[in-house]
């Protein structure tokens, strides 16, 4: 059984396609990202929505007559509009409570606030009993991620770009680890955007999420590097849009591959996961596809153009180097 | 051939049973529910997988405006001396004490009152207290009637509360590092009541991570001013009847120098040096009496007040109290600086136990607790269930893809992807099993982000199955033979697959060296996945492979 046999498709003559693409979405996000940071979302002045990871919160523990169901009660109070809290359970079985966390402001009113919409929520839609003054307690809860950890977090990530930048260099030439590093960018920022139009919050598992499609789109932005690079051995006559073209169509099948069975792994996730992974899944479905499609359609596209630019000022072409291994 | 064949079998084959131990070690059954046991043991879960402990413990804040106000005194006592100002008496009118009906710390320790200068002196005596040394710290009052009154800074007592709280949070994730559990959850909680809140992942025995947390060791040294006493009584007559408020009484630990009952000691309240000012500790043996000793160095500003101190007071007695008791009284023979060495009879485990805590750091303040509980995973139990069920739907999905697109040849991608998952959980096993015997340290977690790193990992693994088949093919259709494609499938992928896998362990390598917490989880989990797919995807693909090759007959072509 074998898909994409003799694929012959023109991709860089699309790239005007894919970039208007590429532009609308990128676009769109930042607009609603720059929205959001100068109108305030959930009254915070942030790019994306927070969850409770980030901004820190309320915590509510209800101590009901009968043991807790962690769904239903995560589905009663989703119906009053609560999709970001977090549950768990509390003490051992024969105490029957829960820990809510919402995020919210850290002060006495909403504190108050927290505690009501929990309470009203739970009355409204879950029928398990429980004594709204005596058995229900509410407190402040601080983000689990300090300013100190985003901050560290973030330079990792640089760091770890350029590290990877670095590698591409020695292994090819600049203009590879370049264009791959500005694929990876565009990918997170895509990724990210999307979920600053859906309104979703980006918690913990988020950024690892974020962190996996950057390594997936570096992944799969190299492989089809060393097809080119393969191919610019091979054949010293052909033009390098020919060249590019080629490999993208000989990799094609392995690309449609590779992304079909993580995207299906990873729908899976989506679909059976449940609601607490929804954004972790969410951020690596979008990821997958656009990490994907972004070796095709933005980091080939630049190689292409960096060498006719290259070209159109009289520089000579250079073959990336090719080192001699096995 | 043949034999390097059965050689480099051998070698997959321990590679698996040394990784299935480290995943089960030695189960008492071979039921399901038995495996899971031994397998819970080994790889440890995150909070936000497995829950745990969760504990509430609120500071003792008042405990650090004392100690801060006791150097002050010691400072301000200096200061007058040096100064030639004359002054009856320097004491907090309110100490900080337990109050015996509600057991709580109760007492204004921000307040320090100056008695009985002389009235000739008041400018100087002003100029002094209320300058720039002080200033900063204490509003000065008083004065008109020679009796003087400086009161702590609300502003400088808030800011002193939350450095507090800080310095106790830093202290306790060092005491939960020495217990061996990792990714502890440790941050303020509360609004504004000087607490904190401590979740430990996979904690069954709470009692044991309270006292390790709790311990204070609160090592201080006090000027004894009379004892030993055999009653309390007899130990208030002895001045008078009415306690001054610049003296306590503290009793012995009973074991004190081979007495058999509790004896009572007048001690002056302030501490000549205590906690932080210990700049080490170790235990000991004393060469005369054979003694355990916790042999100690102050830091220099406290070798400073110990030098001031000991010379004036040679001859009298000195008394070493840890925990509020009284653990050994010592005559000052001469002047001693910063080093020196208490002798007692302590046992093996007090002196250890002693000087490990003074010197990871003497909490700042005593914790208390106001809630021990244990708490369900951060994700919610639910959704790890469902979680697990996704995960392992996806998987086989692959697995059936992979059979029916590749035929034979998926079978080799499938185990190869099955003992990658083993490799990595494996080795999270064995270096939780190579941790416990060393106490503490690496002890690898399985948290989300680690798992996000194992889905990018079985991502990659597949894409490097996928690559070298994909190649296979190009061969066979180029007209190749069955060993011929094989080989060069395997030579053109390799490349490929080294420039991605380093390039991603490369990343992944600086993410750990520079990133915290959940950041480094994911790059451990990849960078140990990615190591285990270089293995599986080319090693073992490639023996089960040339295992294939040797049963073809001639002409016949591999399954792909």
């Amino acid at each position: 059984m074998e898909f994409f046999r003799s694929v012959n498709v023109n991709w860089l003559g699309k790239k005007w396609y894919f970039l208007a693409f590429s532009l609308i979405f990128s676009v769109s996000g930042i607009v609603k990202m720059s929205y959001n940071w100068t109108h305030g979302i959930e009254g915070m002045h942030s790019p994306v929505p927070l969850g409770v990871d980030f901004r820190g919160g309320t915590q509510v523990q209800v101590q009901f007559d009968q043991a807790p169901d962690i769904n239903r009660i995560r589905q009663a109070i989703a119906a009053a509009g609560v999709t970001d809290a977090r549950i768990q359970n509390f003490g051992d079985s024969s105490e029957r409570s829960v820990l809510i966390s919402l995020p919210e402001e850290t002060n006495e009113q909403a504190l108050d606030q927290g505690r009501a919409t929990i309470v009203g929520a739970l009355k409204a839609h879950y029928d398990n009993h429980f004594n709204p003054d005596t058995g229900v307690k509410v407190d402040v809860v601080g983000p689990t991620v300090g300013r100190q950890l985003e901050k560290q977090a973030t330079l990792a990530t640089l760091y770890s770009l350029g590290g990877m930048l670095v590698y591409l260099w020695f292994r090819f030439q600049l203009i590879y680890g370049v264009a791959a590093v500005v694929a990876c960018f565009h990918d997170t920022l895509i990724t990210v955007g999307a979920f600053a139009l859906t309104g979703q919050e980006i918690s913990l598992t988020v950024i690892a999420a974020i962190l996996t499609l950057v390594g997936y789109s570096m992944n799969d932005t190299i492989v089809v590097f060393d097809r080119i690079r393969e191919n610019l051995r091979l054949s010293r006559r052909e033009g390098l849009t020919d060249v590019v073209n080629r490999s993208i169509n000989q990799t094609l099948s392995r690309t449609i591959l590779t992304s079909g069975l993580t995207f299906l792994t990873v729908l899976s996730l989506y679909v059976f996961g449940g609601a607490v992974l929804r954004g972790f899944s969410f951020a690596l479905v979008v990821g997958i596809l656009i990490g994907t499609y972004s070796s095709i359609a933005i980091a080939a596209p630049m190689l292409v153009a960096w060498q006719e630019w290259r070209a159109s000022k009289g520089k000579a072409v250079a073959l990336p180097a090719a080192r001699r291994s096995k | 051939m043949k034999k390097n064949l059965k050689n480099k079998v051998a070698l997959i084959i321990a590679v698996l049973v040394i990784c299935l131990y480290g995943i089960f070690g030695i189960p008492s059954g071979l039921s399901g529910k038995a495996l899971l046991e031994a397998m819970g043991k080994r790889i440890h879960l995150g909070l936000d997988l497995q829950g745990g402990a969760h504990l509430i413990l609120q500071a003792q804040v008042l405990e650090a405006v004392n100690a801060e106000t006791d150097n002050s005194v010691q400072q301000i006592q200096q200061d007058l001396k040096k100064a030639n100002l004359g002054f009856s008496q320097i004491y907090k009118p309110d100490p900080l004490r337990v109050d015996p009906a509600t057991q709580k710390e109760v007492g204004k320790p921000e307040v320090i009152r100056i008695e009985g200068t002389s009235p000739t002196q008041s400018d100087a005596v002003s100029g002094l207290l209320g300058g720039t040394k002080f200033a900063s710290e204490y509003d000065l009052s008083g004065g008109s009637d020679n009796n003087w009154t400086m009161t702590m800074k609300p502003s400088f007592e808030r800011d002193l509360n939350s450095r507090t709280v800080e310095e106790a949070i830093e202290t306790i994730r060092d005491r939960v590092d020495s217990l061996g559990v990792s990714e502890p959850l440790i941050q303020q909680y509360g609004l504004g009541d000087n607490q904190i809140l401590v979740e430990l992942p996979g904690v069954s025995n709470l009692d044991q991570v309270k006292n390790v947390i709790k311990s204070t060791a609160r090592l201080e040294i006090h000027a004894v001013e009379g004892g030993p006493f055999q009653s309390e009584s007899a130990a208030e007559a002895s001045v008078g009847g009415a306690l001054p408020a610049n003296e306590e009484i503290l009793t012995t630990s009973g074991a004190l120098a081979g007495g058999g009952s509790t004896e009572y000691y007048v001690l002056q309240r302030t501490a000549i040096v205590a906690g932080s000012d210990f700049r080490s500790a170790q235990p000991g043996i004393n060469s005369n009496t054979g003694q355990r000793t916790v042999n100690f160095t102050l830091t220099d500003e406290a070798g400073d007040k110990f030098w001031d101190f000991t010379s004036a007071n040679v001859g009298k007695d000195m008394a070493i109290v840890m925990g509020g008791t009284v653990r050994s009284v010592a005559v000052i023979r001469s002047a001693i600086r910063d080093s020196g060495e208490i002798t007692g009879s302590f046992s093996q485990t007090e002196v250890t136990e002693l000087s490990k805590l003074l010197r990871t750091g003497a909490l700042p303040a005593s914790l208390n607790y106001i809630q021990a509980s244990t708490v369900g995973a951060t994700l919610g139990a639910d959704s790890v269930r469902e979680g697990v069920t996704a995960a392992i739907v996806g998987m086989a999905l692959v697995m059936i893809f992979m059979l029916v697109y590749y035929r034979g040849s998926g079978i080799n991608a499938d185990l190869a992807l099955i003992l990658n998952l083993i490799i990595l959980l494996g080795i999270m096993g064995l270096s939780s099993a190579l941790a416990g015997t060393s106490g503490g340290g690496m002890t690898l977690t399985l948290t989300l982000p680690g798992i996000a790193g194992l889905i990018l990992t079985i991502g990659m693994g597949v894409d490097s199955n996928v690559l070298i088949f994909e190649r296979i093919r190009e061969e066979i259709r180029s007209g190749k033979a069955a060993s011929a494609a094989v080989d060069q499938g395997f030579g053109r992928a390799w490349i490929t697959i080294i420039d991605t896998h380093v390039t991603t362990i490369v990343s992944a390598a600086i993410l750990f060296l520079f990133g915290t917490g959940p950041v480094k989880g994911f790059a451990t989990t990849l960078t140990i996945g990615l190591l285990a797919n270089l293995f599986t995807a080319v090693f073992v693909s490639r023996v089960i492979f040339e295992a294939h090759l040797n049963k073809l007959k001639p002409g016949e072509m591999v399954s792909i």
